[in-house]
């Protein structure tokens, strides 16, 4: 689950990670008023969106006075950003930060990870703020300092120091970023974060050592211990995202025309491939779990065809402890209770598949019926031609 | 043959009196001719048999004291599998496969790095378990798809590997070991850490490995294999129409800052002499021709 910025300040805030003083505002008057709390002359006016790269797109502006602040808000409020990480589309800025402006000295870069090959917490730091991570480990690897953490431990003070001289720090800075740090650690821990990147972390004229941004993303897989966390959830989820997961579906929506209904996130993925490679583009990722039944697959019909780009769906279910025939007479159920007007193929594997095979034809209901994963994505391919 | 679930196996069932756990429990009971499950544990509700004649305990320990079992399933809910896991890493237990889905990752940090160096091999947790065609399956997997054969499958996928045993079996081809390593980040047995075991099978002349986007572990895998492995190895990722930054179903399958695409998994699988198939529906008679070319 990911949060915008002024969010993930909030958090960091309460475990005493030193931020900016800033406020949302959802309104240009409301900037204002944030504004006048500051104690800058100077503003900062950040549009929150989920997406990196709003500098270079316009959606973060220095003000010089509470007339800018107002300007600046009335502008972004509203607008659609666009970023190298939000599409051509962009994405509407509904709030903005406004913060005091800071005396910035050095932009570092500061990053709490997994790291999947140890299985491992790994606290990385590096000179280059400001700039991708992903770009500095390609083009300069060695400028990435790294830390694993010894899970049972917790992050040690001698870890964040070796960290803070290798960023060239020296006096009050390098307490100030270890303390940072070991802050920073302990809200990762306390909200099952699953990526924390303060990217620039600066530091200060006066030697301070503070998140001038903050990106918080939480694991989905722990949000049953963090109820407060399910508030924070954004507005920027695709609708019918949201509405599927009302019905423990997976469901990920994509740019093709080919909807997808299958039982195993592996599998879902393979179907979405082989439509590909047929030639053809998938409209969404759906998975309806490992037994598929009625009332899962009516929900999966639902939502793939609130989707108007969808031409032709694919189901594709393997069968295992659960039996094709019954999926088989859920599909039935499904379309007749449902007005579906596009053509189905049907792909039904495992247990009883033959007899799940011969309820389909059997059907008044107009269904290809395909029988290997190959078949099913050639079927595809022509009922979209007819 | 078979690598880790052998004739020697003796299963506990840890969650057994749930819903899931029973069903699975009756399901791996009707099918395990040579690992039979010998115990079940679920805390309180020890002293009662199920299924007609398995004992229930309260503990794992006691349940390995009275019944000599050397491995475990898990089925027990997110929020207390890693304490399932750990109590039967702290009994001994040679073999533990976990089914449960949605464990926190930081919980799995914590359990990962207190086992790694005891003697329990941990399969899962999120995966549909082991099966030893002809010997028994500690999972949930449709046993009656696979044969008895000389493939080690080896995926981080439940269904997909489904799939590809299904592929493996109309055309013929048996399979010593399955295992479904799991579709979360932080997991007990890597893609390394199986092709070691199927790496010292004599009878496992070829290896089918399916992965999916997200994480390093088949781009490792690759640089072991070419190292270490001499069987042929078939590998399928699935994943290449996947956008990046979105969480593919599986806690593990998500590209992010450009790492884990299944372009480059399958760049590096290639390169290190793998046979990749492009399509899901090639798995089967790709294996074929790599039997046929080892002959």
């Amino acid at each position: 689950m990911k949060i915008h910025e002024y969010q993930a300040k909030q958090i960091l805030r309460e475990f005493k990670v030193p931020v900016p003083e800033g406020y949302v505002a959802f309104t240009p008057e409301e900037a204002v008023d944030a504004a006048k709390k500051l104690p800058t002359d100077l503003a900062v006016v950040k549009a929150q969106i989920h997406a990196g790269g709003r500098g270079k797109g316009g959606g973060v502006k220095l003000a010089r006075s509470l007339d800018e602040v107002k300007q600046l808000a009335e502008q972004m409020i509203g607008m659609r950003l666009v970023t190298h990480q939000t599409g051509p589309e962009g994405k509407e800025v509904k709030k903005i930060l406004v913060e005091q402006g800071i005396d910035i000295e050095r932009e570092l870069y500061l990053g709490v990870v997994l790291d999947r090959s140890k299985s491992q917490l790994v606290m990385m730091a590096s000179t280059e703020g400001g700039v991708e991570i992903e770009t500095v480990a390609a083009e300069h690897p060695e400028k990435i300092l790294k830390e694993w953490i010894d899970p049972a431990m917790g992050l040690q003070p001698f870890q964040a120091r070796k960290l803070a001289f290798g960023l060239g720090l020296s006096g009050k800075q390098v307490s100030n970023a270890v303390k940072f740090m070991m802050a920073l650690y302990k809200a990762f821990i306390s909200k099952d974060c699953s990526l924390a990147e303060i990217n620039p972390l600066v530091v200060t004229k006066q030697g301070d050592v503070l998140a001038l941004d903050a990106k918080i993303n939480f694991d989905d897989s722990a949000l049953f211990r963090h109820p407060e966390l399910l508030e924070l959830r954004v507005d920027e989820e695709d609708p019918l995202e949201v509405e599927a997961s009302e019905y423990n579906l997976n469901y990920i929506k994509l740019e093709g025309n080919v909807g997808c209904m299958v039982n195993g996130a592996g599998l879902a993925m393979a179907t979405m491939d082989i439509i590909k490679l047929a030639g053809g583009e998938p409209a969404n990722f759906l998975d309806v779990g490992g037994g598929a039944n009625v009332d899962t697959v009516r929900n999966g019909f639902k939502i793939i065809l609130k989707d108007p780009s969808v031409r032709a769906i694919l189901i594709n279910i393997f069968g295992g402890i659960v039996r094709c025939d019954r999926v088989a007479k859920g599909v039935i159920e499904a379309v007749h209770s449902i007005d579906v007007k596009v053509p189905i193929v049907i792909r039904l594997e495992g247990t009883n598949a033959k007899e799940a095979a011969q309820l389909l034809q059997e059907s008044e209901l107009e269904f290809a019926v395909a029988s290997t994963l190959e078949d099913a994505a050639q079927k595809v391919m022509q009922v979209l031609k007819n | 043959m078979s690598i880790l679930l052998t004739e020697k196996t003796r299963i506990l069932v840890q969650g057994i009196t749930g819903s899931e756990g029973s069903f699975h429990a009756q399901q791996m009971i009707q099918y395990n001719t040579a690992a039979p499950v010998v115990a079940g544990v679920t805390p309180g509700k020890g002293g009662q048999k199920v299924m007609d004649n398995v004992p229930v305990f309260n503990t794992v320990e006691q349940a390995v004291k009275e019944t000599g079992a050397n491995a475990s399933v898990i089925f027990v809910p997110p929020a207390f599998a890693t304490d399932a896991i750990l109590e039967a890493a702290d009994a001994g237990l040679a073999l533990v496969v976990c089914i449960t889905e949605g464990i926190p990752a930081l919980d799995m940090v914590k359990v990962y790095n207190a086992i790694k160096n005891t003697k329990t091999q941990l399969i899962g947790p999120n995966c549909p378990g082991v099966i030893s065609p002809g010997i028994g399956k500690m999972g949930i997997m449709p046993a009656f798809i696979h044969k008895p054969g000389k493939v080690g499958v080896i995926s981080r996928s439940g269904t997909l590997t489904y799939e590809a045993v299904s592929q493996l079996t109309a055309r013929n081809i048996g399979q010593s070991t399955c295992i479904g390593i799991g579709g979360d980040p932080v997991i007990g047995t890597r893609f390394i850490d199986a092709l070691e075991f199927f790496k010292n099978d004599d009878n496992t002349e070829a290896v089918v490995m399916i992965g999916e986007i997200g994480g390093t572990a088949e781009e490792e895998a690759a640089a072991w294999i070419k190292e270490n492995f001499d069987k042929p190895v078939v590998s399928f990722i699935a994943g290449q129409t996947a956008p990046p930054g979105r969480r593919m179903g599986h806690a593990g399958a998500i590209i992010s800052g450009g790492q884990g695409t299944a372009a480059e998994k399958m760049k590096v699988l290639a390169a290190a002499g793998i046979h990749v198939c492009k399509s899901p529906a090639e798995i089967g008679a790709t294996v074929e021709k790599a039997l046929q070319g080892e002959e």
